[in-house]
């Protein structure tokens, strides 16, 4: 795959926003600046497709939309089968001359619920099947729309309002799922983790997701300040956090190829610059349950988890 | 007999809609697989893979995929076109809702499956009498001809602008969908030129603009937007307009279709046989009415004035034509080959009686739930129904509001 797209910082912040002010997303929200950077690699004719969730609900309530693409959300387990109709009718259209434009890029964006759970069966079909569109999952793990309740996403220990800090289990029971494996799994050319605090990364890998040829996807972190009990000043701050503690670690895979991308490979090499997974615990309401002496074990158990992901990654990575 | 050009070809109603599909220069075929629709995609495949169409053929991983896959590709502006029955039909249920809410025309074809549970594979309209009330155009064919023609009209009307809503053709499992048949099809040109090209009618934008109501990078329109009590209202009603504006429309493009093919179902709506002056009648829909017509003609030998209404169309329910065409008949049996558990009777049942609700002269109306799971009703059965009708003209009274037919009791 060669990759030529070179930018600025100045020629991204001149680029028009194709998601218009005036939403009603959250001071402080990870998918509304996730979305922005993924609508500055936008390379032509364009369609952005959503589940519900967060960002349909916020984006377009009729009559107001602040989509200046063409968009469409049809419903929650759908993103995929959404990016998969619109590339076959384009494809189709195209093919028998009915269409004005040589090629359109599909963009789908989902959430964790919209994607670990239950649109995992639309996207795997369309993943199997090498449409071309690039698949956003924007992962702020736990269902925020309908009030923080846990997703396949929610990691290991933290609280969510179906996963309460109780007496007897203090959080999620589980570690989450590894989306991005399963995704990669499925032998498709482009597979990314992006976070915003990384912007310039994040931008490139977006641009690159489109040009691949078949499907492909970004994961990105989006911390969500309800839901993970923070101040919403400081997600750019967890963001980085969450690479830096190798909660979140940034690789690309490229036609099964597995990298690590600079902020994650620095670790790699330098492995004293590996934050404990405390500090990146400690900075949100969602795991304060966990720094009591009952319960701290479980701090114990996600930094194994986070730990032995890690070695599992930089194995692949060959580092 | 007509005056296109066409050819007899024996075809089952699956290929017969396969083949109609071929013709109707559709952009994107969805499906998923499913008994007893599968030849319908099998025969599709055959078309693609063997270059006889450039279709965009996506094999779905469920039924619920299929539908979003062709609703999306008809928001782009794609003819598209989808084929399920019983159980697959159900797990579509959501998809149909939005279907519809989008005013996407996108055609299905379903060959009637009971429902599970239990698990059964054979005919009946419980399947598609679910999707009663979900926005969705239905006509119910008693044939692989009707099958092909109607799918064939299928597209024109879902695409007429009055209307813009999807369309299901229903024909009942393996008694049409795999019973081989003489199909008249007419040429390629002449189901290319009589359906055209998808029109798209104006919408305004966000920006204030007028445009295409289609997914369009240089003219972007939002589809989907969150609806709240301010305007959900409103757009369901301009839903219930399309919905009853498709009755003529139904009509027109059947008429349309009647000239070009020289076969007519009735109006397109309904399709009376031997009613002029009958005294008793059934009404029913599907494979059913071809047994119920053979025991008129016996009947009608033997002095008794018995006659049959097809209902082609039940939704948009043509009460209408319902009510004019069994103007003056004393007894009608309904008959259902589906349920309505706890709302005696039937769905078509509750239709038709309603249908007499504000005439001066009203028939006795029963019902007769028959034929689930696949299960046979042999003329015999159909016999005895308009023995009972005979014998509720006779008496003045009705014995059993709701009998089943053809049931071990």
């Amino acid at each position: 795959m060669s990759f030529t797209w070179k930018f600025t910082a100045r020629e991204i912040a001149e680029k028009p926003e194709l998601l218009a002010p005036g939403h009603r997303m959250c001071s402080g929200c990870g998918a509304a600046i996730v979305h922005r950077l993924v609508l500055k690699a936008v390379r032509g004719p364009t369609i952005v497709t959503h589940p519900t969730g967060c960002v349909e609900v916020t984006t377009a309530i009729y009559p107001y939309t602040s989509w200046r693409v063409p968009w469409v959300h049809t419903a929650f387990e759908t993103a995929a089968a959404n990016a998969a109709g619109i590339e076959a009718a384009f494809k189709a259209l195209r093919r028998r001359g009915r269409l004005k434009y040589d090629h359109v890029d599909v963009m789908a964006f989902a959430g964790d619920g919209g994607t670990y759970d239950i649109g995992i069966q639309a996207l795997s079909g369309a993943l199997e099947r090498g449409h071309d569109f690039l698949y956003v999952l924007y992962d702020n793990e736990a269902y925020m729309n309908t009030g923080i309740q846990r997703s396949g996403g929610t990691p290991l220990g933290a609280w969510t309002t179906t996963t309460p800090a109780g007496t007897k289990i203090p959080g999620k029971p589980e570690p989450r799922k590894p989306i991005e494996d399963i995704v990669v799994a499925h032998g498709v050319p482009y597979v990314a983790t992006a976070s915003p605090a990384h912007w310039m990364d994040l931008v490139v890998k977006a641009r690159k997701g489109l040009e691949a040829k078949g499907p492909a996807f970004l994961h990105v972190i989006a911390p969500c300040p309800r839901g993970w009990r923070y101040e919403s000043s400081k997600t750019i701050e967890l963001s980085r956090l969450a690479v830096e503690t190798c909660v979140f670690p940034l690789w690309e895979c490229v036609d099964g190829e597995h990298k690590l991308s600079a902020p994650s490979k620095a670790i790699a090499l330098k492995p004293d610059l590996k934050k404990p997974v405390v500090e990146y615990l400690k900075a949100q309401g969602r795991f304060s349950h966990l720094f009591t002496p009952e319960f701290e074990r479980v701090i114990d158990e996600i930094q194994r988890v986070v730990d032995k992901r890690w070695y599992l990654l930089l194995k692949k990575c060959s580092v | 007999m007509s005056k296109a050009k066409q050819e007899l070809i024996p075809l089952n109603g699956d290929e017969s809609v396969a083949y109609a599909v071929r013709q109707c220069d559709v952009d994107v075929v969805v499906a998923y697989p499913i008994t007893p629709q599968t030849i319908i995609v099998e025969r599709f495949s055959e078309y693609v893979h063997n270059g006889e169409v450039d279709t965009e053929f996506v094999c779905a991983e469920s039924e619920h995929s299929a539908l979003t896959c062709c609703l999306t590709a008809a928001l782009v502006g794609a003819r598209t076109f989808t084929a399920t029955c019983g159980p697959g039909l159900a797990l579509m249920h959501e998809m149909l809702g939005v279907t519809a809410g989008y005013r996407a025309p996108v055609v299905m074809a379903v060959s009637n499956r009971a429902l599970s549970a239990p698990i059964n594979i054979h005919c009946d309209h419980s399947d598609t009498m679910a999707e009663r009330d979900s926005g969705w155009i239905q006509i119910y064919v008693e044939s692989a001809q009707e099958a092909y023609d109607s799918t064939i009209q299928a597209f024109k009307i879902a695409e007429d602008p009055d209307v813009l809503l999807p369309t299901i053709v229903a024909f009942d499992g393996f008694v049409i969908s795999h019973m081989l048949e003489g199909v008249y099809v007419l040429t390629d040109e002449a189901v290319k030129s009589f359906i055209g090209e998808r029109r798209f009618p104006l919408v305004m934008n966000h920006e204030g603009r007028a445009v295409q109501f289609k997914l369009d990078p240089e003219n972007p329109i939002t589809i989907g937007a969150l609806d709240l009590y301010d305007y959900y209202f409103e757009h369901k009603r301009q839903q219930e307009e399309a919905a009853v504006k498709a009755l003529e429309v139904i009509r027109r493009v059947h008429e349309e279709y009647a000239k070009l093919s020289g076969r007519r179902y009735g109006n397109g709506l309904v399709e009376p046989y031997r009613l002029e002056d009958a005294d008793i009648a059934i009404v029913c829909l599907g494979s059913t009415v071809g047994a119920v017509r053979t025991v008129v003609n016996e009947l009608r030998l033997k002095g008794i004035k018995a006659g049959l209404l097809k209902v082609r169309t039940f939704r948009p329910f043509p009460a209408q034509d319902v009510a004019e065409a069994l103007k003056g008949v004393k007894a009608v049996a309904v008959m259902d080959r589906g349920c309505s558990f706890g709302g005696r009777g039937g769905p078509v049942f509750h239709e038709v009686r309603s249908a007499f609700y504000d005439l001066d002269e009203r028939p006795r109306v029963v019902n007769y739930i028959y034929g689930l799971g696949g299960r046979d009703t042999p003329p015999l059965l159909i016999r005895k129904v308009y023995d009972d009708l005979n014998e509720i003209v006779k008496t003045g009274r009705v014995k059993e509001l709701v009998q089943f037919l053809g049931l071990r009791e």
